[in-house]
């Protein structure tokens, strides 16, 4: 375990004018998943292409395993795998297809990568499609077949691009299951995701990534503490209220309340989650009607607001704004 | 719920092979092979991608038999045993234009993210996809002999002879691929793709002698004609579907193969690395 996972310098990458990745410095040891936190457009999926021997940097100094991204990336490619953001398999081609596909191209026989093949589809519960054609499936197997198809032969590192996005949460769930699994068996996976809650589940450590650049680092509790643990989220039933209700929640809790544009809604980001009770019995107190009162993860955008004081208002002209439309649609 | 989630962890985990027994990944042979495969399954999955293989050599086969036939040579019959040979390499040179739009899509998919991050011999993910396409070209190229013989072409060189130049424009057709290849690499859609290589196939097509005998050119086209690579092909083709196989014009052929895939094949892998 002496070399780290990765290691990056200064890595940049431009596409025309505008930098995707603008000066990268990452440090990931060895074990354990490494979240990568950021918006669409932020350079999560060209950082990932660079370090997949995928793109070239155009400046900087990149190690994976130990090997120069630049001067060994074969030896990288022997010990890496990627899950793209957009399922990386053969649409056309049936499920043990795609696998035995990848077999072959990983030196088993045709006979071997079959078995490996059908076993790999019966751990990931695919048996039932391994003869349907990849378009037919929904997005919970296309993410579980990708996956299988980076574990033909075990990968040291794996890089895992949004593996949960555009999936329904009991399918993401068992993503989350499946990488854990893999992260006990041995290998250190680098995921990029767009949900503080992904990352805060899985990661040991995160990255938040905006325009390029990292602008905060740390294991998850850092983060949050960074960020305050959590939001309250109220909505009171009467929107001619709110500002009384603000006063109320600014008073009791002792700090910024958000007016949402949702004219009924308020968020408060809390240091102290203990004390929203309080706040709840003020509100009643002042007999306030509230429909909503909820304590959950600050979203990303709030993640943000509070680190940079911004939004995440780029939905950028780079690779990873298709994410978005497909998304949308 | 969770002993069904504990369930599939185990299974998971009993299914990773460690790493000190995975095999050596495949080698350049064995993986341009094996995206060969890829490209064969594709057809099995999508089989009316075979049109353009099928209906349009019928087409071309027919369709410039009759209407030149009578202009240019006087009749039909006399014009088939001439022209039937140049159609053959021009139906199969205009469908290896399609080796280039059906990459420039696919290429743009996610699969080559993964295939490129593969510890196989990069130019094996082209290699494959051309062989593949190996498969298209001796299917139209069967029926557009067949549709000949139906006109009335009889070559002289008899099968030996017509089964020799086959195999002779299935290795030009195979080279010239690669002109397409670094076209649908360089153009962001299919379209363009399209475009550019129209561009490229109409003169080298037209500017030949496939359809008229050189010397009613003029002098200044006569020389492009001549070294235009088609007519190189159509030349070494019809010597040998007539039985006068000449080992200057098969060796001129190979040559030209040889230059082709020997500039664009690097070229195509130069910006296949690149492509972001």
């Amino acid at each position: 375990m002496s070399v780290p996972a990765i290691e990056t310098r200064g890595l940049v990458k431009r596409f025309g004018n505008t930098a995707a990745v603008d000066g990268i410095d990452l440090h990931i040891p060895q074990g354990g998943i490494y979240g990568v936190l950021g918006p669409n457009g932020a350079g999560k999926t060209t950082a990932i292409r660079m370090l997949a021997t995928l793109l070239r940097p155009d400046a900087g100094e990149a190690h994976v395993l130990g090997h120069d991204v630049f001067t060994e990336p074969k030896t990288i490619r022997e010990k890496i795998a990627l899950t793209g953001q957009f399922a990386s398999l053969d649409e056309d081609l049936t499920g043990i297809e795609n696998l035995m596909l990848l077999g072959k191209l990983l030196g088993y026989s045709t006979r071997d990568a079959k078995s490996r093949g059908v076993t790999l589809l019966e751990a990931f519960g695919l048996t039932d499609a391994a003869g349907r054609q990849v378009k037919k499936y929904s997005g919970g197997m296309r993410r579980r077949l990708d996956i299988a198809g980076s574990l033909i032969v075990t990968p040291q590192l794996m890089f895992l691009d949004e593996p949960t996005t555009g999936i329904d949460p009991r399918s993401r769930n068992q993503v989350w299951d499946i990488i854990r699994t893999l992260v006990a068996g041995g290998t250190t996976i680098l995921l990029t995701t767009q949900h503080l809650e992904e990352a805060d589940q899985l990661a040991d450590r995160i990255a938040v990534i905006d325009t390029g650049k990292v602008i905060a680092e740390g294991t998850p509790g850092q983060l949050k503490a960074q960020v305050g643990t959590g939001a309250l989220k109220v909505r009171v039933a009467d929107p001619a209220r709110r500002e009384e209700a603000a006063e109320i929640l600014s008073r009791t809790l002792m700090t910024e309340v958000i007016r949402e544009s949702d004219s009924a809604a308020l968020t408060v980001r809390l240091e102290d989650e203990s004390r929203a009770a309080s706040a709840l019995i003020a509100l009643q107190d002042s007999a306030l009607a509230v429909e909503t009162f909820a304590l959950g993860q600050p979203s990303l955008d709030e993640v943000f607001l509070a680190l940079t004081g911004h939004k995440t208002a780029h939905e950028a002209d780079q690779g990873d704004a298709p994410a978005a439309q497909e998304e949308a649609a | 719920m969770t002993t069904t989630a504990q369930d599939q962890s185990q299974k998971i985990r009993s299914v990773l092979v460690p790493a000190e027994q995975r095999p050596a990944p495949a080698g350049a042979v064995s993986a341009s092979l094996t995206y060969g495969w890829r490209a064969l399954l594709k057809i099995k999955h999508i089989p009316e991608q075979l049109f353009d293989v099928t209906v349009f050599p019928i087409m071309m086969t027919v369709m410039f038999t009759y209407i030149f036939g009578g202009a240019i040579a006087g009749s039909v019959d006399g014009y088939v045993q001439w022209l039937i040979p140049g159609i053959f390499v021009q139906t199969m040179i205009m469908i290896t234009m399609y080796t280039g739009l059906t990459l420039n899509r696919d290429i743009s998919k996610g699969v080559f993210d993964r295939f490129r991050s593969l510890p196989t011999w990069r130019p094996a993910q082209l290699v494959g996809a051309l062989l593949g396409d190996q498969i298209r070209y001796v299917l139209a190229g069967t029926i557009i002999l067949i549709v000949g013989f139906v006109m009335g072409f009889r070559p002289e060189g008899g099968l030996t002879g017509v089964v020799m130049a086959f195999v002779l424009l299935l290795l030009f057709s195979f080279s010239l691929s690669w002109v397409w290849t670094v076209i649908s690499l360089l153009v962001r859609t299919e379209q363009a793709a399209m475009g550019i290589s129209m561009f490229i196939m109409m003169p080298l097509t037209f500017a030949s002698n496939i359809f008229v005998d050189p010397e009613t050119m003029p002098s200044w086209l006569q020389g492009a004609v001549e070294v235009n690579p088609v007519s190189v092909v159509v030349t070494a083709i019809r010597e040998l579907m007539a039985g006068m196989g000449d080992f200057g014009s098969v060796t001129l052929v190979l040559v030209y193969c040889a230059v082709l895939i020997g500039v664009f094949g690097p070229v195509s892998m130069y910006f296949y690395n690149r492509k972001s």
